[in-house]
């Protein structure tokens, strides 16, 4: 019967209805879907009847489109009709402790204590969603939130007729306008529009209506009314506010007869269901009620009072009294945070928080609650690195893999497996910290109920284990910019109290050791755990999909290790053989039968034997892989850096991701290993120039320094003749400049050639792991000219830069030339044009960070619910194109090589 | 009066063309779309007063791009 009854009602709410009354109806109807299920008899006749008709029963769905949603004021009869208990005594629970009826815990407002069933809904705790009440209040109460409204609305209306002061005849004409307005340039103009409307009659004195004469009203923050000197009373704003025809209220904005002013000033007050002011039991017994059932107690309270002493005929003052008391209370029932009004406080002195404080801000229901999501299962620690772990794992402390738990249902093929997991209890590493029983019970396993809980498990219960090596983990830091941002790693439980990663995963991450912390969540299903795995493990995100190359490679010391490895270095076999068996190689095989082998051979090892490459290094040599073999050529940044060249990528190309990810992993850690055996280290002795350099290298800075004073004297004998497009000055300015740099540049290409090729600090740049030859220079010949966007340093004092030269002193030294080297060290004016330049920089890097970070954010949120379709157009949520071929070209980045397809390459594969 | 500056034959400006009835036909059917589908160009657009645009006429436009040298657009005129 329900069941029929049921797939008319849904038939109904199919179609589309915009009344409330019909929502109304689709509503139960969904109600009584789930009283159905309940009913197992007349589901199970039902479920006969339907399939004899050929319908599933479970396919019974009802949609419903949401046409529009209008926002309007609740007015009395509404209140009156949403709400099911009329509230009229302050006291909340009886003798017994049970809510008292027409009070502000009533039970027909729902229920928060368990075991009681709503009186209205009839279901249980957590069942019952919350019903409104109301109460009665014994004078109209002005509305604080609506103030200004209501400002607007006496100020412009006439106090007599109650129509708006605009003429007869301009009136169609103003409606017009909004009208026009609304549709063409939205309702923000339109509001605009009102407000000047409304400002502009202000200032009429006599009614185009009925000729009254109009009074200047004021308002007295925060709720009080004076027209001329005398106080208007709310029942008197209100019976004007009621006098407004509906047409005129139009012209305030207001859609009458949806919203009536005179609903702004209250006559009923709703009482929110106490399941949004639950009361909580302190550990005394106690209750402690919330602070909205605190603040709509006192409201009640005042109220009753007020009512009696009408009713008694009290003395006009003792009831304004008591009038003005009731408006404080319900106008920091709303917000308890106006100016002008001291704020309502508990007993100890802290402020209640109503209303308008549990929406708005940081810490408000919006952008606390709605906005900011946290999840369980999740840690949060120090990051630190780790390169003997695989790429894909993550070291987790192991007082963290204790606390955090993976749910493993037990039946009859593990339960001896999980039974020792319990055994172990919660405090010894592969323990477990509960049982879940079959019907959602949780129990925490101690040392006391272990023996207990022991017996009780059987299938169909679920034991949260500890996290163990091999779990699945998501590890992410934020900012989360991009989807690398997020990774899927395998756990690895570690001593210590950091999360470690391995150093080449630090690139996705943007992640660095100065401190950094980051997440980790342990997902809690069969399924998540799938999808992390397949769709988010570290493998799946090598390859870039903003360049198509990989990016994660080797940094650092992986990449030093790996040049002077695959750059001339020998070793006897056997050493050979324990460096390889160190970074987990076990097959020796392709390693030559000779005495001595060098470094090209023993890389060759880890490179699959049908692989043949070809590419340049950093300083364009050639690279030749041939048949797995490094034939020419050795390894640097160009080959094995992070979104650089296309060794990786060809490699992830033929192999796949897997086993990238495990050749990257030893690549990096051959590096590393070949560093510890042979030993590195910077000196400042890597800095020491043979004398010749030392020479030329003050030759080149005097000959400079000589030349820009022939040009100042030149300048300043007029002899100079201006660039096109400069004036003389200038013109000095640049070529200064440009002498300068060229000098900078000479002492650095005598370094290039001079310094000794085999100092590490040379490997380190030439390798790419590190520096480049000019910051070497700067150590060794002279750091060269500080510069202020593009200009030499020119502000400071007048006409100089320090006090420690003339007037008009263009030589180099005045204007921020550091010939010095860092090594001899620097003059005290030299040094502190270093700090000028290191400042700006530092202030420059500082204000530019949070900028680009929200430009990416706008540019994120505006693109991120565009798609490409299957026919290679971009189009957004409501397939409208946006690009008619994805990028203009189709090209698919993540499956190119540096966004363009080697066609070279493909075909010289094919054939 | 002398000759007015014309918008659309200005370097900066990509060409824009109107589409024919049948090409018209064509366009929609390859991306399998209505007109509502399609970006919107205003009537008064400067670029194109000299093709004397109607509304629901697409206009093609040929712009030059980085990835791919040129890349073709389509809008639908839209009144206001």
């Amino acid at each position: 019967m329900a069941e029929s009854k049921n797939k008319d009602e849904a038939v109904k709410a199919t179609a589309i209805k915009e009344e409330s009354k019909k929502i109304d109806e689709s509503v139960k109807a969904v109600s009584e879907t789930s009283e159905a299920k309940e009913d197992k008899e007349a589901t199970k006749t039902d479920a006969k009847k339907e399939k004899e008709s050929g319908i599933e029963p479970q396919e019974v769905a009802i949609y419903k489109q949401v046409k529009n949603i209008t926002f309007s004021v609740l007015g009395p009869t509404m209140i009156k009709d949403i709400a099911s208990a009329k509230i009229v005594t302050p006291e909340l629970y009886d003798k017994e402790g049970y809510p008292v009826d027409g009070g502000l815990m009533d039970i027909r407002l729902g229920v928060i204590d368990p075991g009681l069933r709503c009186k209205t809904c009839g279901s249980k705790l957590k069942e019952c969603i919350g019903h409104f009440g109301y109460i009665e209040l014994a004078r109209p109460i002005i509305h604080v939130k609506f103030v200004s409204v209501i400002v607007a609305l006496l100020k412009a209306s006439c106090r007599d007729c109650g129509r708006i002061l605009i003429p007869k005849n301009k009136i169609e004409k103003y409606k017009e306008m909004l009208d026009s307005l609304d549709k063409e340039k939205g309702v923000e103009e339109k509001r605009v529009k009102i407000r000047g409307i409304i400002a502009s009659l202000k200032t009429v004195a006599k009614c185009p209506h009925c000729n009254a004469k109009q009074k200047k009203i004021s308002l007295e923050k925060p709720t009080t009314f004076i027209e001329e000197d005398k106080r208007i009373s709310p029942i008197e704003i209100r019976a004007r506010l009621e006098k407004i025809p509906d047409d005129d209220v139009q012209l305030f904005g207001i859609v009458a007869p949806k919203v009536r002013p005179e609903w702004m000033v209250l006559t009923l007050l709703p009482i929110p269901p106490v399941t949004m002011r639950p009361s909580i039991t302190l550990e005394s017994g106690e209750r402690s009620e919330d602070d909205l059932t605190h603040k709509l107690g006192d409201i009640v309270r005042i109220n009753q009072r007020l009512f009696e002493n009408i009713n008694a005929g009290a003395p006009e003052i003792i009831v304004e009294d008591l009038w003005d008391l009731l408006q404080y209370h319900i106008t920091t029932y709303f917000d308890n945070a106006i100016a002008q009004l001291p704020p309502a406080r508990h007993r100890s002195g802290q402020p209640l928080k109503t209303l308008t404080e549990r929406i708005k801000s940081k810490e408000g229901r919006i952008r606390h609650n709605l906005a900011g999501k946290r999840t369980n299962f999740c840690a949060r620690t120090v990051i630190s690195p780790d390169p003997m772990l695989e790429l894909n794992e993550v070291g987790v402390p192991n007082v963290i893999a204790m606390k955090l738990t993976v749910p493993e249902r037990v039946n009859s093929w593990n339960i001896n497996y999980l039974k020792k997991f319990v055994e172990r209890g919660p405090k010894k590493h592969p323990g477990a910290n509960y049982i879940i029983r079959p019907d959602g019970k949780k129990k925490k396993i101690t040392d006391e109920t272990k023996e207990a809980s022991l017996e009780e498990i059987q299938p169909g219960y679920t034991v949260e284990r500890h996290l163990m090596d091999g779990d699945i983990a998501i590890f992410n830091r934020q900012p989360s910019l991009h989807r690398m941002s997020m990774m899927c790693h395998r756990v690895k439980v570690l001593p210590g109290k950091t999360l470690r990663l391995n150093p080449a995963v630090c690139h996705p991450y943007n992640a660095d050791f100065d401190g950094d912390e980051m997440n980790l969540h342990i997902p809690q299903t069969e399924e998540a755990r799938v999808e992390a795995e397949i769709l988010m493990e570290v493998q799946t995100q090598l390859i870039s999909l903003r360049y198509g190359l990989s990016i994660i490679g080797c940094v650092q010391d992986a990449l030093s290790g790996n040049y002077l490895l695959t750059k001339g270095m020998s070793m006897s076999r056997n050493e050979a053989i324990d460096l390889l068996a160190a970074i987990g190689v076990e097959d020796f095989s392709r390693l030559p039968r000779k005495e001595i082998v060098d470094g090209k051979e023993i890389f060759s090892v880890l490179i699959p034997e049908d692989f043949s490459f070809v590419g340049k290094t950093k300083t364009n040599e050639e690279v030749v892989i041939k048949n797995g073999k490094l034939i020419e050529g050795f390894m640097d940044r160009s080959n094995l850096g992070e979104g650089s060249g296309l060794l990786l990528r060809n490699i992830h190309q033929k192999y796949k991701k897997d086993f990238t990810i495990q050749l990257l992993g030893k690549i990096f850690r051959l590096g590393i290993e070949v560093l510890l055996r042979r030993g590195f280290t910077c000196a400042v002795s890597d800095t020491d120039l043979p004398e010749i350099a030392r020479i030329k290298v003050q030759e080149t800075l005097d000959n400079a320094k000589n030349d820009v004073n022939n040009l100042i004297n030149d300048f300043k004998e007029g002899k100079m003749e201006a660039l096109p497009g400069r004036d003389i000055e200038e013109t000095v300015e640049v070529r200064i400049l440009e002498i300068l740099n060229k000098a900078r540049n000479d002492t650095g290409e005598v370094i290039a050639n001079f310094a000794d090729k085999n100092s590490h600090t040379m490997i380190m740049a030439q390798s790419g792991a590190r520096g480049n030859l000019l910051n070497l220079a700067q150590m060794a010949a002279c750091v060269g000219q500080q510069a202020m966007r593009g200009k030499r340093i020119e502000k400071g004092f007048e006409g100089r830069t320090l006090s420690a030269y003339k007037k008009f002193d263009l030589g180099p030294d005045a204007r921020g030339f550091i010939s010095n080297r860092f090594k001899t060290g620097l003059t005290p004016t030299e040094f502190f044009f270093g700090a000028m330049t290191g400042r700006d920089s530092l202030m420059d890097t500082a204000l530019r960070t949070p900028k680009s970070g929200y430009l990416y954010r706008r540019l994120a949120n505006a693109m991120q619910d565009l798609n490409v379709g299957y026919d290679g157009t971009v189009r957004d949520s409501s397939h409208k194109i946006i690009q008619f071929e994805y990028g203009e070209d189709r090209m698919d980045v993540s499956k190119s090589e540096k966004g363009a397809i080697n066609v070279k390459r493909i075909i010289s594969m094919v054939i | 009066m002398k000759t007015k500056f014309k918008v659309d034959k200005h370097i900066l400006i990509p060409k824009h063309s109107k589409l024919s009835d049948s090409q018209k036909e064509k366009l929609l059917e390859k991306y399998n779309i209505s007109m509502n589908e399609l970006p919107r160009i205003l009537k008064t657009d400067a670029a194109i007063s000299s093709l004397e645009p109607k509304p629901n006429d697409i206009i093609k436009i040929a712009r030059k791009s980085p990835t791919a040298g040129e890349a073709f657009f389509y809008r639908v005129v839209v009144d206001v």
